[in-house]
């Protein structure tokens, strides 16, 4: 028996084991996402449900359990039964029901049933009554306005793309050279207060009025174009609603679609998904600004943490005495690794938002105030938080990757005349990159699923603009912004409507897991590539 | 061993009561490159060179022997001030180079390094291409022009009998190639800056007997242009290639002469025991 446990054998397999539950558990995790995120997007089929009292059901099932409960008896009893996505919220009042499989008469795929995504009010489920314009009725049953709608939905589309543009495009622009002039006249006011001048701006102020009151025109004439056809539809249970075709996104009918079909469909939600903005309190459409939004910073806290780190690192190991200084700067840069995010967080407000915030806006943002411009959570800060919280990972990697350069090569190149500063940039700093950029590897990987100091530091649950756009200065890092990792705490735990967003929250998720892994494969494949070029000698 | 230790021990202190006057002795050289004067080299508080006396012929190749310890590789790096980067490394004395006592505060030491150059223990190339480790010191003297950068890795890569083996993949990783041909490649390094004095801290230690070979031949070589200080080990590998020899023992210089001299007739007793292999 002693022999048995000298022999090792055990430990090897409780290593084994020990590995293998981290990776089960790690598959897991991304079994559940992966399949609870991907499957949301798949147009399953509408069911309709006849209950034994008559009523009926139409809608998608979405789960089904079993439960316990107690029969008038007391006697304990399982209970099967199924959950239902019936949609029509603005007949029914909730979105999802959950039914008795006890109580279901029948159930059956009704080749009518028609699925509407719309821009307010969730999904509808039901059949088509009539399509109308102005009281002339342009057709009606399912068949033939099937087509009709077919037909519509894209120009409808168009227009609603096109009202978009004008109020984000031309109005906003409008607005921001508004704003901008207003703040000229603020300033010239506070400063010289050149009366000329401030006639002059007042003047092109007034124009751009002008130009306003032209696009809201515009405007209005295409929203009454927007609401000029009406769709009936007549749910399962016989009531009839009627609403304007410019307020559905997409149309169909799942009972009779192939496979093929609803795979292309499925293609176009994923595609929405990851394109297009958020509706419906970010409980529907897609989480483009999130992803934009946490790239961005993820990038903007790179170029700040990867030269400060190390340079602070190179700092630490080639130029400080080493001694008991060094020593405890390194156990505190070792542990502030450590410190709760939040903590930083909380500095950052003090320290960045309104120390440096507010100085910035005095100085030069001074016309704007009281409303802040840097004196308030904005990409900028957030990413410096970030950087700040991440720092000592590419202090510590890259301190280690400088200690692993050896001295014979440093040696070799001062024998050959170059100066210690020669030495480090040309010789020591190429050896020591692959170890560096796996101090910013793990740095991203750390800074991309935080989310809490975000909270406070400029991250918002819908933001108007995203932090990069056309107008100068092109990248504008005072804005607040949407993150995926907030994305999914708001949407999953602070959205009204929690069992619609549920789905969401395991998209987003997914997604926010892919990008982190794209961002670390891109760094690994730059970091293998550096280290085949600097492979060690093996000498 | 002890024993063994304890007698030479008070063997070097005889000689010093008996050849007090270490200048007297000194060996003389017609044209010395470098005049080493009364230099003492401490370590913290430990002294690791004790008042060496010596001067070194131009090109020639002069080797240094002696067992671990003895002082030969730190007074090597006492000509390129090397020592320098030693934190607690002091050094008393002078030590002219040309003339010039390159201890002195005004002395640029890189310029000093690209006149001293010096080929390690252990092979180090740069992390880099072949062709830019010989072009290394060329970059960092300033020169950009790729035809002159051209030139200098060919002729340094020829110099050092390295080019009929890698000119065809001068782009290639310098640790790709053969630990001999990284030593070599290393010499080149070093002779592409052109100093006047090559010093070599045991070029061959790493080597196999080919590889060996083939660096001595090359010492042979370079010996026409530059003077050679090389440390060795391997009492064969100095009798093979140096001109004059100085034995080292705890610090101090016991004996410097001619290589004839030296291992056929020397004039100390502790020197005759160690290059008969009585110890060491």
């Amino acid at each position: 028996m002693n022999k048995f446990w000298k022999s090792g054998d055990p430990f090897i397999w409780l290593t084994g084991v020990a590995l293998m539950f981290s990776l089960l558990m790690i598959a897991g995790l991304m079994y559940l996402i992966t399949a609870k995120g991907l499957g949301f997007f798949w147009p399953s089929n509408l069911t309709e449900i006849k209950l034994k009292d008559g009523s009926a059901l139409l809608g998608e099932i979405t789960g089904h359990e079993s439960v316990k409960a107690h029969d008038p008896d007391g006697q304990e009893m399982t209970i099967e039964r199924t959950q239902l996505k019936i949609g029509n919220r603005d007949l029914y009042g909730l979105d999802f029901r959950w039914v008795d499989d006890n109580n279901i008469e029948n159930t059956s795929y009704p080749q009518y049933a028609v699925a509407l995504e719309r821009r307010e009010w969730g999904n509808m489920y039901g059949f088509i009554k009539q399509i109308s314009e102005g009281g002339n009725v342009l057709c009606t049953g399912n068949e033939s306005c099937w087509a009709v709608l077919e037909s519509q939905i894209p120009v409808y589309s168009g227009i609603y793309e096109e009202i978009k543009g004008i109020e984000k495009g031309v109005i906003g622009g409008i607005n921001r050279e508004i704003e901008h002039l207003r703040l000229e006249i603020r300033g010239e006011q506070m400063g010289s207060g050149r009366q000329d001048r401030i006639k002059e701006l007042e003047a092109e102020i007034k124009e751009q009025e002008a130009r306003y009151q032209e696009q809201e025109e515009k405007l209005t004439a295409l929203y009454a174009e927007f609401d000029k056809e009406k769709i009936v539809m007549t749910s399962v249970d016989g009531r009839d609603k009627e609403m304007p075709l410019g307020n559905i996104v997409r149309a169909y009918r799942p009972n009779s679609m192939s496979w093929f079909q609803k795979a292309g469909l499925y293609a176009s939600k994923l595609w929405e998904f990851v394109s297009d903005e958020p509706r419906e309190a970010n409980t529907e459409g897609g989480v483009f600004p999130a992803i934009f939004g946490t790239i961005l910073m993820v990038m903007i806290m790179s170029v700040v943490v990867l030269p400060f780190g190390v340079l602070a690192a190179l700092y630490l190991r080639e130029y400080a005495k080493q001694g008991t200084l060094v020593r405890i700067v390194r156990i505190c840069v070792n542990n502030l690794a450590g410190v709760p995010s939040i903590v930083f967080g909380v500095f950052a407000v003090g320290f960045f938002i309104y120390g440096m915030g507010s100085t910035l806006d005095s100085i030069f943002f001074k016309e704007a105030l009281p409303n802040p411009t840097f004196g308030t959570g904005g990409i900028l800060w957030a990413s410096l938080t970030l950087a700040l919280l991440t720092v000592p990972v590419v202090i510590v990697a890259t301190e280690e990757g400088l200690a692993a350069v050896p001295k014979e090569i440093r040696d070799g190149s001062l024998a050959l005349g170059a100066t210690k500063f020669e030495t480090t940039w040309k010789i020591v700093i190429p050896s020591a990159m692959p170890a560096i950029l796996t101090g910013l590897i793990l740095a991203i990987a750390r800074a991309t699923g935080e989310v809490a100091p975000l909270m406070i530091t400029g991250v918002v649950k819908l933001a108007p603009h995203l932090p990069v756009d056309g107008y100068f200065p092109y990248l504008h890092l005072e804005r607040k912004f949407m993150h995926l990792g907030f994305h999914i705490y708001d949407v999953g735990f602070q959205s009204p409507n929690v069992e619609a967003a549920k789905p969401m929250v395991f998209a987003t998720a997914l997604l926010l897991i892919l990008i982190v892994v794209v961002l670390n494969l891109t760094a690994i494949i730059t970091r293998n590539r550096l280290r085949k070029k600097y492979t060690t000698s093996a000498v | 061993m002890e024993n063994l230790q304890e007698t030479m021990e008070t063997g070097a202190e005889e000689r010093v009561m008996v050849h007090g006057d270490q200048k007297s002795k000194k060996f003389q050289i017609p044209d010395p490159i470098v005049e080493v004067n009364d230099a003492n080299l401490y370590y913290g508080r430990k002294q690791a060179l004790k008042s060496i006396y010596m001067d070194i012929p131009k090109n020639k190749a002069t080797a240094f022997i002696g067992p671990s310890g003895c002082g030969k590789s730190t007074l090597l790096r006492c000509f390129n001030r090397l020592n320098d980067l030693v934190d607690s490394a002091r050094v008393e004395g002078e030590i002219l180079i040309d003339g010039e006592d390159i201890y002195d505060p005004s002395v640029d030491i890189t310029q000093l390094r690209k006149k001293v150059g010096m080929v390690f223990q252990k092979s180090n190339p740069f992390p880099k291409s072949i062709y830019e480790n010989v072009a290394y010191g060329a970059r960092i003297s300033g020169e950009k022009r790729k035809s002159v950068l051209d030139e200098v890795v060919e002729k340094s890569l020829k110099g050092a009998a390295l080019w009929d083996e890698v000119h065809d993949r001068l782009h290639d990783s310098a640790l790709g190639i053969s630990g001999g041909q990284m030593q070599r490649l290393c010499i080149a390094r070093a002779i592409a800056v052109e100093p006047n004095i090559l010093l070599m801290d045991e070029p061959c230690s790493a080597l196999d007997p080919i590889a060996t070979g083939k660096i001595e031949d090359l010492i042979t070589e370079l010996k026409e242009n530059y003077t050679i200080v090389i440390v060795t080990h391997n009492m064969q590998q100095a009798s093979r290639v140096s001109d004059y020899t100085a034995f080292m023992y705890l610090g101090e210089l016991i004996e410097y002469d001619t290589t004839e001299t030296i291992f056929l007739n020397p004039k100390f007793k502790q020197t005759e025991d160690y290059v008969s292999g009585k110890f060491g």
